[in-house]
């Protein structure tokens, strides 16, 4: 497996004032460019012991309950660049609930925690890279990079491919989030077509009729180069 | 061909999803990376303490690190001959100290590359994880590595120092002694 120069037109940079935390964590110095070792082109494979989890209305609620908020399913494709479903693909999410809290001591954000809700899930995807999972709403919520900031609604993902030169963390936003544009860390994606693709879109034929809407949200793993073709 | 997905930042509530059972939040079958050794692997045992600061010389105490190694006789996880008790995947959230301890075997040499232990760290402020590595300071390979010889006169920040049976590395995101990180 080869990988070509990641394409970093596609990513944040590292640094983007906006973004205030940036300011003292945004390395100064460019990257050292380097051919891809075996240590890139190698990557961790998690068996059964990872144990998949792919209701996050129920699993961590008290027995007969479930989370509260609008009920959705998550779903959608992993593939590479070239379109090649990655099969066997680790996801774990994780994310506020309904009321934009999350469940971690270190947020304060004066909105409940939902007793039935942990926030985090794991799924692997199929052969066809396919994945899917149940979960509420997350809400959306403030937090301290201005007087005034708001986190659009967003899921977070963490996606390892074959190789660890695919690693990648992401979130998933919601089409129609009227918080997308005034948000500095999806602002942060210098090009419109990348945040648009990493905006989630209602998907009807997908919703569970009388128990969930569902939304699409396909992700794209890095590389890799094509395989080059033996010599005869 | 599409693009990749563009990264976004793991925000300060990564342990969540990424370090659940050690934030409180029992997911069935433990926190990948928790252990990066299974059982009893061959090898020299090493304790790996890396230390996350930012461009203040302020501790990341949000910062999660990952590791990830071939064996002692440098085979990687799930390579033919590789060693069946070293999973080689570590993952472990940094404390108030901007600190993440590690128990390993040292690596063994793969190709042309001196030992070494490929680290990824991720924290709020951070949109897209940092690649770098962690050589070991003893190893007379280190002075034909490409990719410390590519690094010039700061590859010292990628070198590991021994103290106390504890190998130390200090990862600068910014400023004096900044990291070396990798366009992986």
């Amino acid at each position: 497996m080869t990988f070509p120069p990641r394409n970093r037109a596609v990513h944040p940079p590292a640094a983007h004032p906006p973004y205030r935390t940036t300011s003292l964590r945004a390395p100064a110095r460019p990257l050292l460019p380097m051919a891809p070792s075996p240590s890139e082109t190698t990557g961790p494979v998690f068996g059964p012991e990872v144990e998949t989890s792919d209701d996050l209305t129920t699993n961590f609620a008290r027995p007969g309950r479930s989370a509260i908020g609008p009920r959705i399913v998550v779903h959608g494709r992993v593939a590479d660049e070239a379109g090649r479903p990655v099969a066997g693909a680790l996801l774990e999410v994780w994310q506020a609930n309904a009321g934009g809290r999350y469940r971690h001591a270190r947020d304060g954000y004066l909105a409940p925690l939902d007793p039935d809700f942990g926030g985090c899930g794991r799924v692997r995807t199929d052969a066809e890279g396919r994945y899917s999972f149940l979960t509420v709403q997350p809400g959306a919520y403030p937090w301290p990079n201005g007087p005034n900031a708001w986190r659009p609604a967003h899921i977070h993902f963490s996606l390892f491919g074959p190789a660890f030169a695919q690693r990648l963390v992401t979130q998933m936003y919601f089409a129609g989030d009227p918080l997308i544009p005034l948000c500095p860390i999806a602002g942060a994606i210098p090009d419109a077509a990348a945040l648009d693709r990493l905006t989630a879109r209602l998907d009807m034929d997908a919703a569970r009729p009388f128990d969930a809407l569902a939304w699409r949200f396909d992700v794209t793993l890095r590389g890799p180069a094509a395989t080059p073709t033996e010599a005869p | 061909m599409t693009p990749e997905s563009a990264s976004q930042t793991a925000g300060p509530f990564l342990h969540i999803g990424l370090t659940p059972n050690a934030c409180g939040i029992p997911m069935p079958g433990g926190d990948p990376g928790a252990a990066i050794l299974t059982g009893p692997a061959q090898g020299e045992r090493v304790a790996l303490a890396i230390r996350v600061l930012d461009g203040d010389g302020a501790p990341v105490a949000d910062a999660l690190v990952e590791t990830w190694q071939p064996d002692a006789q440098g085979c990687f996880p799930g390579t033919p001959g590789a060693d069946p008790h070293v999973a080689g995947f570590g993952r472990i959230a940094a404390d108030a100290d901007g600190r993440a301890r590690l128990e390993t075997v040292r690596p063994g040499a793969v190709g042309d590359a001196a030992p070494h232990v490929s680290v990824m760290i991720f924290a709020r402020g951070i949109n897209m994880g940092l690649h770098t590595r962690l050589y070991f300071a003893d190893d007379p390979r280190n002075d034909a590595d490409p990719v410390l010889r590519a690094a010039g006169d700061r590859a010292a920040t990628m070198v590991a120092r021994p103290e106390g049976g504890t190998w130390h590395l200090d990862i600068r995101l910014q400023g004096d002694g900044e990291t070396v990180f990798l366009d992986v």
